[in-house]
């Protein structure tokens, strides 16, 4: 694969349904299995997206991944137009979570998504601004 | 030594049904966990083949299939809905189902010789 010009992949998640959650995160596993990729750079890949496409629907009512693939890396450009995050540094920290009680009852919001994602990806960038929404780009190199 | 357990041998300890994908229960696991915390699995759980749980939604089976895992078994009576169940067979994942309590499931397979992780 040439740099210049990465494999690119568009998905929308749709945010009005918890139950569909995770849908694109299936559809990335299978496009990096289908190419090769070492499973455990796709485990590393899957999990990550996994955590950002919960959160999306969670807090921001859906959005857009983009996936790229270069010779050296795949990575993940996870952009919505939610209510934004307004500390970063908090949300962060393991444990801290704003998810409301319901969703607790469906076996998330413990607040271990953002510190895990951090955990499974070489490069983590979080762009976010309250009321206007959040950008995270993520890459696990290959 | 490892000791593996193939998935026929976890569904009879369990007293489980097998509910998809029963071509594949003769295949060998050697490590399990046990949560009903999604959230935990995913940050928690390092290579386990196995994951026990009584949280019944479609994100338990996408979970397990975001982590590798090869059998999800639903304790406490719980029943996966049938589009739970398409998915797990999309991803070839074996689907148990036992009466057992979780306490009680996890010892029986622990003291039948899975692991609580890789070594």
């Amino acid at each position: 694969m040439d740099n210049a010009s990465p494999l690119a992949f568009h998905f929308d998640v749709d945010g009005n349904d918890f139950t569909s959650a995770g849908e694109a995160s299936v559809q990335v596993k299978k496009i990096l299995r289908r190419i090769g990729i070492d499973s455990e750079a796709i485990r590393r890949v899957s999990i990550a997206m996994y955590e950002a496409e919960i959160n999306m629907v969670i807090h921001a009512g859906g959005g857009e991944a983009e996936l790229f693939i270069t010779d050296d890396k795949v990575t993940l450009v996870m952009t919505d137009r939610g209510p934004g995050i307004a500390d970063i540094e908090l949300a962060m920290r393991e444990g801290y979570s704003t998810a409301p009680d319901n969703i607790r009852s469906l076996g998330f919001g413990a607040g271990m998504g953002l510190p895990n994602i951090k955990r499974y990806t070489d490069e983590l960038n979080i762009e976010s601004e309250v009321g206007k929404g959040t950008k995270i780009t993520m890459s696990v190199n290959i | 030594m490892e000791i593996y357990m193939k998935m026929s041998e976890i569904a009879s300890l369990l007293d489980a049904k097998v509910l998809c994908c029963e071509e594949l229960i003769e295949h060998e696991v050697h490590s399990a966990c046990g949560s009903d915390m999604m959230s935990d699995v995913l940050a928690y759980v390092k290579n386990q083949a196995v994951l026990l749980t009584g949280l019944v939604n479609p994100q338990v089976i996408r979970t397990a299939e975001m982590m590798d895992m090869r059998c999800i078994v639903f304790v406490r009576n719980k029943m996966p809905s049938p589009e739970m169940l398409e998915l797990a067979a999309d991803a070839s994942i074996v689907v148990l189902a036992t009466k057992m309590r979780m306490f009680e499931a996890c010892g029986r397979l622990y003291s039948g010789g899975l692991m609580p992780q890789e070594v």
